[in-house]
């Protein structure tokens, strides 16, 4: 029986908006992944120290304070130092399109904003995460 | 209660024949699922109205707190502003004020609100982005040059560290040779919605709501014109909470307040009538404008009947209130000054006190200065166009509002009686019981929008494949390295005595029972940091680890 996607959830920065996250969540519990959510509050480090040690297919990181352009990049430098540069790291929040493209110009995955259905993000997950195609991105 | 369904997620419903997704019947409900019918008639409301109305400006304070509401006096418009460093936020001041607005409003960044200085590992890549970053006295006499704090009032959104704020408030008014009892304005400091709702805090939930106690007490002796707490429902609701979850944990917070200031010693009537209130004002438009009538009915009742308050002015309901940001959409940004215009109308109609209108752009970024001019010019038609203001409470009467202002007000009850079971809001919060039910209904709404059963124009439905792009403003990376330099700054130059005899009394008081207020103003005075303050508190009662449950 294939493995179910594995999928950490998590908040960085102070940032405490958690309605989204939490409702991501419960909709990719929903969707038959396995979801660990990090709780608010987390560093760059503590996110990734969680994605290594849960051995998972994909970061979704929640970021609705505007520092998505400092944090973003952190967590996709720390996330390559510690050998799991393969794991998709996407996300979603208050992200202007222009900082999205240059996310995804550094390897951060699809990012979403506001107006996204959790249909949709479930569908990128499924198709992109490592255990969803058997490679990496 | 009908709103509180929990379980599996909705499943998409589809087609028998060929398996393509069905649009569901609309939903004829509000959105706390109230059911609503096709017609209200006089059967629809129950005997006694007329005592469960009052007279406007009398208990219960149904139709208002006034009798002659916005004919004697219109609302106070107050917009929150803050951005950048203190020198951005006062000229920002400086501008609305010039544009008739009436009263201030403080937004802070997030290192500030989390009680971290700009230098702290923590505050990477937040400095100056959501707010203004206030991290000693010397910010904050910038952030007010030029403004005669004896003339305006102002409203200060801060909770974990407001103890500080305040302090800084009071200090830069004594530079201006102000006395604390001329300051008129309000502290936010509610620190059980933080746990509920917004997040943002620095100590456990006990020594926090401590904390505002002693603010509540401090202001009764000190500042007569000063809101000490402004019991906040917004963050409850943008948090996902229906209008009657918003109600009902809000009230609940302002009984566990009551309650703690009544444990000290304090009488009711010392400090209720300093109580204020923040309600957000949402998309369904009657249900809104019954919340606020509820709302002041459910406190009046309280305070008068449970807590014994003899002071007309302890039961009245003050608020103030803001539209609603979480239903303003990224896509077709303009629509959304139609949504505040409509929502800012169902809280004047509801006899709100102060309001902030949102600003189109604020699902984008913090608004612009055209776009925060559009916001307040909204509030100003409201007021002197459309004829509203010349009637008070002008839908008493109505069957479907009144039928509907008693079901949210008995909504909101049976929440407040399963609270009261569980010992108390502090004891229902460190179960996670708010927390869980506001989640539940940001899923449920999240499914019935993806079903179809909720339209959000331009998302779900009526969207448009044309990109729409509004100005944003844009936050410069350089105030963060600004801010640092200045933090340090101040914490060289100041005087190191007066600076180590402040912080040893203040770790002192926080080890007794003493009221925390005067120590942490003598420690602004000698310029001691946000986040050195905060660490004191940080070292006396522990951080606050909230469990990760979804």
């Amino acid at each position: 029986m294939a493995r179910k996607i594995r999928v950490l959830v998590a908040k960085a920065g102070l940032d405490g908006h958690d309605r989204g996250a939490k409702v991501v969540a419960s909709a990719m519990r929903d969707g038959g992944f396995e979801v660990i959510y990090t709780g608010l509050h987390q560093t760059p480090e503590m996110i990734v120290q969680a994605a290594v040690q849960e051995d998972v297919d994909a970061v979704a990181l929640s970021i609705l304070s505007g520092a998505h352009m400092t944090l973003f990049p952190r967590v996709l430098e720390l996330m390559k130092e510690k050998g799991i540069g393969d794991v998709l790291l996407t996300g979603g929040g208050i992200i202007p399109k222009e900082d999205m493209a240059a996310l995804k110009q550094i390897g951060v995955g699809e990012l979403f904003g506001p107006g996204t259905t959790t249909g949709a993000i479930i569908e990128y997950i499924k198709n992109s995460a490592r255990a969803g195609t058997g490679t990496a991105r | 209660m009908a709103k509180t369904e929990t379980g599996p997620a909705p499943k998409v419903t589809r087609s028998p024949e060929n398996g393509a997704p069905t649009t569901p019947p609309p939903l004829f409900e509000t959105l706390s699922g109230i059911p609503v019918q096709p017609l209200y008639t006089p059967a629809d409301i129950a005997p006694g109205l007329e005592e469960r109305l009052g007279k406007p400006g009398q208990f219960p304070f149904t139709r208002g707190l006034h009798p002659e509401m916005y004919r004697a006096r219109v609302w106070t418009m107050r917009q929150f502003a803050g951005f950048g460093t203190a020198e951005h936020t006062n000229q920002r001041f400086h501008y609305l004020l010039a544009q008739g607005m009436t009263g201030l409003s403080t937004a802070f960044d997030m290192p500030t609100l989390m009680g971290y200085d700009p230098d702290h590992a923590m505050s990477f890549g937040e400095v100056g982005r959501e707010g203004v970053a206030v991290s000693s006295l010397e910010d904050m006499e910038i952030l007010f040059r030029g403004i005669p704090l004896d003339q305006v009032t102002t409203s200060m959104t801060i909770n974990a560290p407001a103890v500080v704020l305040l302090a800084m408030y009071v200090a830069v008014a004594e530079k201006q040779g102000i006395p604390p009892e001329k300051l008129g304005g309000t502290i936010q400091a509610d620190m059980l919605k933080e746990f509920i709702a917004q997040k943002e805090w620095i100590c456990p939930p006990r020594p926090s709501v401590k904390i505002c106690v002693d603010m509540i007490e401090w202001c009764a002796k000190h500042m007569p014109k000063w809101n000490s707490i402004s019991i906040s429902g917004y963050h409850i609701r943008e948090a996902g909470a229906t209008a009657v979850q918003e109600l009902a944990f809000t009230i609940a917070d302002g009984i566990g307040y009551v309650e703690e200031c009544r444990k000290r010693g304090m009488d009711v009537d010392e400090f209720a009538p300093r109580l204020s209130f923040f309600w957000d004002v949402h998309n369904d438009f009657f249900e809104e404008i019954a919340k606020f009538r509820a709302g002041r009915r459910i406190w009046a009742k309280l305070m008068k009947d449970r807590f014994q308050a003899k002071n007309p002015r302890s039961w009245q309901l003050r608020t103030h209130a803001q539209t609603a940001g979480v239903s303003l959409t990224a896509q077709q940004p303009l629509n959304n000054v139609a949504r505040v215009a409509i929502q800012a109308l169902a809280a004047v109609l509801g006899g709100t006190q102060s309001l902030h209108t949102n600003s189109m752009d604020e699902t984008l970024a913090l608004p612009t200065e055209e776009a925060a001019t559009v916001a307040l010019r909204t509030q100003q038609i409201i007021a002197h166009e459309t004829g509203v203001t010349n009637v008070v409470d002008p839908f008493a009467g109505s069957y479907y509002l009144e039928s509907l202002t008693d079901r949210v007000e008995e909504e909101a009850m049976a929440y407040i009686k399963r609270i009261d079971e569980m010992g108390g809001i502090i004891q229902a919060v460190e179960r996670g019981f708010p927390q869980k039910e506001i989640a539940d209904s940001a899923y449920r709404f999240q499914m019935q929008v993806e079903r179809g059963q909720r339209t959000i124009v331009g998302v779900n439905r009526f969207g448009g494949d044309e990109e729409v792009s509004i100005p944003v403003l844009k936050i410069d990376p350089e105030i963060e390295r600004r801010q640092i330099e200045r933090v340090r700054s101040v914490r060289a130059k100041r005087d190191a005595g007066k600076y180590e005899t402040a912080m040893v009394a203040l770790r002192d008081a926080c080890m007794s029972d003493k009221n925390l207020v005067p120590f942490v103003l003598d420690a602004v005075r000698a310029y001691a940091t946000l986040g050195e303050i905060s660490d004191v508190f940080r070292e006396a009662y522990g951080v606050y680890r909230e469990p990760a449950v979804f």
